[in-house]
Order: C-alpha cells, then structure tokens, then sequence
C-alpha cells in the first residue's frame, strides 16, 4: 500500500513541477540574455486560455498547445517591441504585462468558464508501462512532462556546449561589449524574449489541459511568480531550476496530503508552505553571494543602444 | 605617410557634432601599410570620437572615409571587423565570466571547433610573444594579461589596421617595452597601426608619423622623431604651462595612520586589501603609484569610510580610531575626500553646482540647523568656479552639464575649499587638460604648504614625481612601504608594481 502512495506522491509531484519547469527554464534563457521579463504571469494566463479554448472547441491537445505558443509568444513579442525597440523600462513593462494578461485572459475567456475539456492523456508506452514499480513510477506521464525534461536537456546543452549559447551568454553578460564584437545584440535579445514567451505559453497550455483541465479566471495563481523566483533563486542554472520546481511540487503535493489527513492546521497556512519551503531552500543553496554575482547576467533588465 | 607605402585608410573632413560641441571638426588623417600612427591630443580633442567612427560604432555628421583607396560607409563595428579594422580597447572589452578562448571565440566570424581555436591562440600567442593560457577565466586575470587577451583576439583574425586605445595606461613601465616590441613586429608585417596616447616619450619612440588634435581639430601632421617633448606638448595644449615647485618642509603630527589594515572586498571581481600600513602626517603629500586594478579603488573606499566591513587591524584619523566610522564622521574629524568616479560619488549628477557645494560643505555655514542657505551655498560656488578656472554656466548649472575635466576641478576645488587637515584625492587629474592639471596640482602643494596631509593615489607617475613627498606603490592590495621621491626612479617604482610574482606572466 504504501508503494502506490509513493508512487501517487511522486507522480503528482513531477506533474505539479511541470509547468514551472517550462516557465521557468524559458525565463532562465530571457535572463540570461539580459533580458528580465516580469510578464511570465500574463503570458501563462493567456497560453492556458489559448489552450483551452483550442482544447474545448477542436480536442485536439497538440493543437492546443501550439497555440497557446503562438499566443504567449505574440505576448512577449509585444514586450520585446515596448523595451528593446523603443526603450522601454523592463521592470515596468513586464509588471503591466502580467496585468495585461490577467484582465485579457479574463475577458476573453469571460464564456469559457465552466466548459469542458479533454485532458491530456498520458503517452501510450507499450511495454515501458507494465514494468513494475518503475512503469507506473515513470511511464505513465503525458507527452508534455517528457517534453520539459527534453527542455531542460536541450537548454543545459545549448547554455553549456553551443556557440550560440555562449553568443547568448555574451550578450547578457555586457551587450555593449557583445555589440562592439560584432555581435547582434538585438538580434539575439529578440529571440531569447520570444522563446520565453514561448514556453510560458506551454506552462499555461499545461495548466489548462492537464493539471486542472478547465479555465478559470487566473487560474496560474501565482505560478509566474514563483517561475520568476526559480530562477534567481538557483542563481540563473537549469539543474537547479529543475530542483527547485521539484521541490515545488512536492511540497504543493504533501501539503495537499496532509489537509485530507484532517491536521489540525489552517489550510491556508498549508497552502503558503510550498512558497515558503521552495525559497527557503532555495536560499540555503546558493548563500555565497559571490556565486550570484558571478552567475547573475551583469546586463540583466538594463536597456541597451547601439549608439549610446 | 612615406610614398613607398600602399594607402590603407585615410579619413576626409570628417565631422561630428554631439549638440553645441563639435566633437571632430574636419579632420583629414592618412595611414599607410605598415605604419604606426600615434593620434596625439588631450582629453576631449576628439580622439576618441574619431576612434569610434573608424571602428563603427558611430557614424560621421559628413566626410568620407576611404579603405584601401575606395570610399566606404562603416555602420558598425561588425563592417569595420570585415574590412580588417581591429581595436583594443582602453576599457577592456572582455566578458569576465567567461574562458579566455570563449571570449575569443564570440568576436571570430567562422564557428570553429574548440581544440582548432586553442591551436590558433597557441600559435598567434607564441609567435608575438603574448603567452595567454585559453583556458583562464577572463576575472582572475591580471589587467596586462587581459590587455594581451585583447590584442590575441584582434590577431586572431589578421588585422589590416590595428587601432589601440591609450593601450599603455595599465601596463608596468617594463610590460610597455614588451607591448612595443609585439606593435614594431605587427607594422613590420604590413598591419597599420593607429596609437592613440597623451604620452609623448612612447609616441616619440614608438610612432613613424603622428596626428596632433586641439579642440576636435586638426592641428598639424608631424613626424615625432623630430619633434621634442616639449614641441609636441606645445602643439597639444596651444601653451606650454608653468611648472610646480615642491619646496620641502618639515612635517607635523601624524593625521592618518593605518596599521596592518586587512580589508576582503564586497565586489565579485574586487582587490582585497592586505596588511595596509600607512602613515600621512602635516605638511606632507603621500603618492600612492600602481597600475590600475591593483586595490586603488578599494584602499580609496576604505581610507573614506565607503567601505567599513568586517577587517583587522586599526585605522586612524588626526589620531582617533574611525575604523568603524562611516564617511560623515570622518569629515568631521578633519577629512575630506575627492573620489576617483566623479558623477554619482564625487558629484550628485543631477543637481546645480551649488546644491553639490553643499553636500560636503555644511560645516562651512551653507546650512544652519538643517535649512539650507542658497544665498551662501552660490557664494561659495562661485568662489570655486572662479578660483579654479570652471568653465560652465554659472553655480547653478547642473552637475552632469559640465565636461568630466571641469567638473573634476570644481569637486577638488569644493573639497580643497574645506581646509581640511587631511585630503583623500583619487586620480586628481583624470580627464583634465594640462593646464587646469597644473592648477589643481598647484592648489594640493599649496594646501599642503598651509600645513595639511595629503594622500594622492594617481596611475600618473609623471604627476606623483611632480607633487609627493613620499611615494609608496600598492600591487594586488598590499602597500609598499613610501619612500622620499628622491629615492624613487621610474625603474625604481616598476620593480615595486611587479610585485614579488607579479609580472612573471605578464
């Protein structure tokens, strides 16, 4: 008995974690660019409406998710224009882009609330699945919680090993430097915002699909947030993004476990332990503030001209 | 330009306004194949201007620039990198965080694979005599390894024109010999060379041919080799300016002490102060020579009470222990200080000149409990405007309005107005022309005259020879003791730069 609540546990925990591995890891890549974009919030709101809507009206998952890319991603396309085009402040454009999204998506979805949907369905792996202990344990998932573990590979291989990664780097690191090199700061910025956009996008698409397979109004409640906390908190790495998401989870997991264990706890206050823990933790890791400044994009949320 | 040699770049009536000030006013400039060409001219002569354009990163109001006989528009430091135009540059244009050979590989047109690279900066390192170890990161280097970084990635993809950036400001007398060495073998090779500098003794060995700007024009073409220091510093400034005499004197009592002062720096890529022992007494001047990045900053913030952090040993000032004191407290022992950054430490940016008096000068009566008094605040502004020749649009002109030079001459000016028994003065002359140099140098003799101490930490030696009584040279954060100028010899004060192990790879 207690195997299936382990594995019930740990199931629930990787598919709790994996929307914020997908924002998070996205917005890894904007910071890193020096790019620091407040709007994951907004831009997961509006992917898991387009994801919904998509959902509800075709049935078609894949569908779904590529547009709540495309929708999300248009989102920060209108960020990259608002700070790297004309200027504008970061911290202020993002901040009224996760209000944009929020009053967006609640508009817009004003009619959907309540619809059904199908949920993704786990992916058919023949044989895999019947292994015991490890096929319920790690077979079981849905395409898209296979796909964020690609993610993470892909994104530690292109920061780590590629060329382009390294251009990447570059830019947020010094993007006057990286311009006097010959390199296009713009360019490059542009494409690490859209890409974030992106895959806050597929975080919110996971929100609607799979977690809670409906549209309610903010449904992301917070979740951009702690994407955004991820990231500094792990001190701009993937690996430790991914534990901190995990680690995430787990809590919002057990937390839920121990309020149907009836303790004699305020709900609310269970509720503000995964918060409180994810930090925490978090902050335990990385207390050496060199490592921050080493790992920190010195360029980060500052505005560049070419000509300045 | 010799006649044997092919035309490799050659600017006509470039012109570049920034608003009112002309920046370049048309300047014309030719350089051959092979040759070194020093740009010669003071802070603002618009050097650095003409710099920018040829290497892209501005663009000219009008004028045209020709490479190899044909006319090109450079838009960008990408184009200029594709003719063969390659620059190092004053401020280095290196990412710390990442390996000498990414820093590398980020400015090569091709993606080559990683051993192939290493082979390469191996190679180019060995053969110019530059030793760069591709593995390093940028941040645990020395600033003359960082230097020699630069020039490898310029190398690297075998430049037709080189332009260097006051390359010498941060090297050892003896680092300087060896960069000459590698620039004589460049332009022997055929690379054009184009030197821009204040120093006339480099310019005069070094340079086949020289450009002299004054006030964004063109004064003369010259050949250095038949000039003189003193002809080419004529050319330079339009007058030669009155020397300054240090007349010794007896000194008092000791005003600052620092003993056996350890200090680990807040910064990522800081100098941590080690076992700082100092003494400045009345009457005197204290240089403090070192090339820069060596603990300056970091000495500066410390003896200014900026930095109190965590430390061992004692610090004192006109003989009270202030350790723990942060910087208000310390002026009121007697301090005052002129840091080396001038708009946002030594001047608020965006405040009039007479505000920025009062932000020091409360003690003078510019404030009386707390209110402040305009009419004695721009009184006393004035005074310094007047005294130190400040040339700006009256005491309430706003602080960042004013050219780095003038505002530097108000800030020493505001702080020698104070008449402090003990003056903190980074970099005293950083960005200022010659003559207003002469005066401010003049004025820190004289306030040492009337019986203050005076601790002037400078990257000039030229100008520490010219005004210390004791000099003492700080290498990666530990002092050496200051010994009489008379002492010291330029030979001298670079053994003591290098440090026991310092230049070993340098």
């Amino acid at each position: 008995m207690s195997s299936d609540l382990f594995i019930a546990i740990f199931t629930s925990t990787i598919v709790a974690a994996t929307p914020l591995v997908y924002a998070a890891l996205g917005e890894l890549v904007v910071e890193r660019a020096g790019v620091l974009n407040l709007g994951v919030e907004g831009m997961m709101l509006i992917g898991a409406l387009a994801a919904f809507a998509v959902n509800a009206s075709t049935g078609h998952t894949g569908l779904a998710y590529m547009a709540a890319a495309l929708a999300a991603a248009l989102l920060a396309l209108l960020f990259a224009i608002l700070t790297l085009s004309l200027q504008a402040n970061q911290v202020a454009t993002g901040l009224a882009l996760t209000l944009f999204g929020l009053g967006l998506s609640a508009f817009l979805g004003r009619n959907l609330a309540g619809m059904p949907a199908v949920t993704l369905q786990p992916l058919a792996l023949p044989w895999l699945r019947d292994l015991p202990l490890i096929g319920p344990l790690l077979f079981r998932f849905d395409a898209a919680v296979y796909g964020s573990l690609l993610l993470y590979w892909a994104i530690s291989h292109f920061l780590r090993n590629t060329r382009a990664g390294l251009r990447l780097r570059a830019v947020g690191e010094s993007a006057t430097v990286a311009h006097s090199l010959g390199q296009p700061v713009m360019r490059i910025r542009y494409a690490a915002t859209l890409f974030g956009g992106l895959t806050s996008g597929l975080a919110g698409a996971y929100l609607s699909t799979a977690l809670t397979p409906m549209w309610v109004e903010g449904m992301s409640s917070g979740r951009g947030w702690i994407a955004l906390a991820l990231v500094v908190f792990a001190t701009w790495r993937p690996a430790r993004v991914l534990l901190g998401a995990y680690l995430f989870g787990g809590m919002t997991v057990l937390q839920l476990h121990s309020q149907a264990l009836g303790l004699h706890v305020p709900s609310e206050a269970l509720s503000m332990l995964p918060y409180i823990a994810t930090i925490v933790v978090l902050v335990l890791i990385c207390r050496n503030p060199k490592t921050i400044l080493l790992n920190q994009p010195a360029s980060l949320g500052r505005n560049f001209h070419p000509d300045a | 330009m010799t006649a044997d040699r092919p035309e490799r770049l050659r600017l006509t009536s470039i012109c570049k306004r920034y608003g009112e000030l002309k920046a370049n006013d048309q300047i014309d400039l030719a350089v051959g194949a092979g040759e070194i060409h020093a740009v010669l001219g003071e802070n603002g002569a618009g050097k650095s201007t003409l710099m920018k354009i040829i290497y892209g990163v501005t663009q000219p109001d009008s004028g045209t620039l020709f490479w190899e006989g044909q006319p090109v528009e450079i838009q960008s430091p990408a184009i200029a990198r594709q003719l063969g135009i390659g620059m190092v540059f004053q401020h280095f244009a290196l990412f710390q965080t990442l390996t000498v050979a990414q820093n590398i590989a980020l400015a090569l047109e091709a993606d080559i694979d990683d051993t192939e690279l290493a082979r390469r900066i191996t190679e180019v390192s060995q053969r110019y005599g530059l030793p760069v170890d591709p593995q390093r990161l940028v941040h645990t280097m020395s600033v003359g390894e960082r230097q020699r970084v630069e020039i490898v990635r310029c190398l690297l993809q075998s430049p037709k024109l080189l332009i260097m950036d006051e390359p010498t400001s941060v090297l050892t007398p003896m680092a300087v010999q060896t960069l000459f060495v590698t620039l004589r073998r460049l332009a022997s090779e055929g690379v054009s060379i184009l030197y821009i500098s204040h120093k006339l003794d480099e310019i005069r060995s070094l340079c086949d041919s020289a450009t002299v700007l004054r006030g964004g024009r063109v004064v003369t073409h010259t050949l250095p080799r038949n000039e003189s220091n003193d002809s080419l510093a004529r050319l330079m400034v339009g007058s030669a300016p009155a020397p300054c005499v240090l007349e010794l004197q007896d000194t008092g009592a000791k005003q600052l002490e620092v003993n056996d002062y350890c200090l680990a720096s807040p910064e990522a890529f800081g100098v941590d102060l080690q076992d700082i022992n100092l003494t400045v007494r009345s009457g005197e001047i204290v240089g403090i020579a070192g090339v820069s990045g060596n603990g300056q900053k970091e000495l500066a913030a410390a003896l200014s009470g900026e930095t109190v952090g965590p430390h061992r040993g004692w610090l004192r000032i006109a003989g009270q222990t202030a350790d723990h004191q942060g910087p208000t407290r310390r002026r009121a022992l007697g301090m005052a200080f002129v840091p080396e950054e001038r708009l946002g430490r030594g001047a608020v940016p965006n405040l009039s000149l007479a505000d920025n008096a009062l932000l020091t000068g409360s003690a003078m009566g510019l404030a009386t409990k707390g209110v402040r008094r305009p009419r004695r605040m721009a009184a006393y502004a004035r005074e310094i405007i007047q005294r130190f020749k400040v040339r700006c649009g009256g005491e309430q002109s706003i602080a960042q309005s004013l050219s780095g030079g003038n505002l530097q001459k108000f800030i020493v000016g505001r702080e020698i107005g104070l008449q402090p028994k003990l003056l903190l003065v980074s970099q005293p002359t950083w960005g200022v022309d010659v003559s207003a140099a002469q005066l401010i140098r003049n004025a820190l003799i004289e306030l040492r005259n009337s019986g203050a101490a005076i601790l002037v930490i400078s990257e000039e030696l030229d100008e520490l020879f010219m005004i210390c009584d004791r000099i003492a040279v700080i290498t990666k954060g530990r002092l050496s003791p200051a010994y009489p100028r008379a002492q010291l010899s330029t030979e001298s004060i670079g053994l003591l730069m290098s440090g026991s192990e310092g230049e070993q790879h340098a």
